[in-house]
């Protein structure tokens, strides 16, 4: 009884603040891009996040045709040692942005079902945490390319 | 002697020591360097591991080379990348003075690091980069060596696994001493004027 009555209130709720809007509708994303590593290495993955809407989204990772494992990791670097660890989601904030940018926040691409080179584009299929997705192209770099913009 | 004169020898003999101190240092003339200078407190570089090209080889083959070594493994898709990526930019505004100096990428991660994969790995970055593995008990005491730390952590079910290490990036002049200790977020600015430094000193170009 208890948990029903709670689906109908957050229906409910949904129903009434976001009118079939879902956090995929108010995210823009720009600068997409891949590292991408010879053989068959694993591939970091950027880009640039800008929610428009009036309510906080988060990102819970994303999704491939071409590489068979995409994970949400996170870079740091503590007392002079680096280290990724998994993450559940990235929030970007209302009327904000959220940055995946070398030494940060990145998606781990592994498995790749075929060889991605350098000026390829690989659409990622970008999934937030409310289910909804985005389509987003991004463009595979070199090993060696710098980015620019952080 | 009285007992009371002590003070007064025992200060001239240290003024004496730091005479004969600073007498040494003009001589050996200290580079500005603009990074932590560490010269003096860490030992030459000193390995004997397996090249990009299955090649044995020890720090005594770098010699006549300024040496950029940095730990790190090929399974890391986001700070190994972005650190050789500087360092690639580096050699690059060095110029043709880059053949001076090389970087050596040493894995951490032996198992899965053969001499093939770090040969492609290594080539992806910069062509003066080298790729070095080896056994692990050789890996765990050039890493001691440096001070430099790593550790193995279970990953996924399917036997993957996440690797910490240092990021610092370790400076040796041509005669394998080491000078300079950088971390990844230094100025690219500061470690090119470094490099400069040490390329322009050292016994045997």
């Amino acid at each position: 009884m208890k948990p029903c009555r709670l689906s109908f209130l957050l229906a409910g709720l949904l129903l009434a603040g976001g009118v079939h809007a879902t956090a995929a509708d108010h995210v823009h994303a720009s600068h997409a891009w891949i590292r991408v590593l010879p053989g068959d290495l694993p591939a970091g993955a950027y880009v640039t996040l800008q929610n428009d809407g009036d309510q906080p989204v988060a990102l819970s990772g994303a999704s491939s045709t071409v590489y068979a494992e995409v994970m949400l990791h996170h870079s740091s670097s503590e007392g002079g040692m680096s280290r990724m660890t998994m993450v559940d989601a990235l929030p970007v904030p209302a009327h904000g942005t959220a940055l995946l940018a070398p030494a940060g926040y990145h998606l781990m691409l592994m498995k790749a079902s075929a060889l991605v080179k350098p000026g390829d584009t690989v659409k990622l299929t970008l999934e937030f945490t409310d289910g909804s997705t985005l389509a987003t192209d991004f463009i595979a770099r070199p090993a060696n390319a710098v980015d620019e913009n952080h | 002697m009285k007992p009371r004169h002590l003070p007064r020898v025992a200060l001239l003999l240290l003024l004496l020591a730091i005479g004969l101190l600073l007498g040494g240092c003009q001589r050996s003339e200290p580079l500005p360097l603009r990074l932590t200078n560490v010269t003096g407190h860490m030992p030459d570089l000193d390995f004997k591991l397996t090249d990009d090209h299955g090649k044995a080889v020890t720090g005594a083959d770098y010699r006549g080379k300024v040496v950029l070594l940095y730990f790190g493994y090929t399974h890391c898709p986001d700070v190994c990348p972005l650190t050789l990526a500087h360092l690639h930019v580096v050699m690059q505004r060095l110029g043709p003075l880059a053949d001076g100096a090389r970087i050596l990428f040493v894995s951490v991660d032996p198992s899965r690091d053969t001499p093939a994969v770090m040969h492609a790995y290594v080539n992806a970055f910069d062509p003066r980069a080298v790729g070095l593995t080896g056994d692990a008990h050789a890996i765990e005491a050039l890493s001691k060596r440096y001070r430099s730390a790593f550790t193995r952590e279970p990953g996924n079910t399917d036997g993957s696994y996440e690797v910490s290490h240092s990021s610092a990036i370790y400076l040796f002049d041509r005669d394998g001493h080491a000078r300079v200790l950088a971390t990844p977020s230094a100025a690219q600015d500061d470690i090119v004027h470094d490099l400069h430094l040490l390329l322009s000193s050292g016994a045997t170009p």
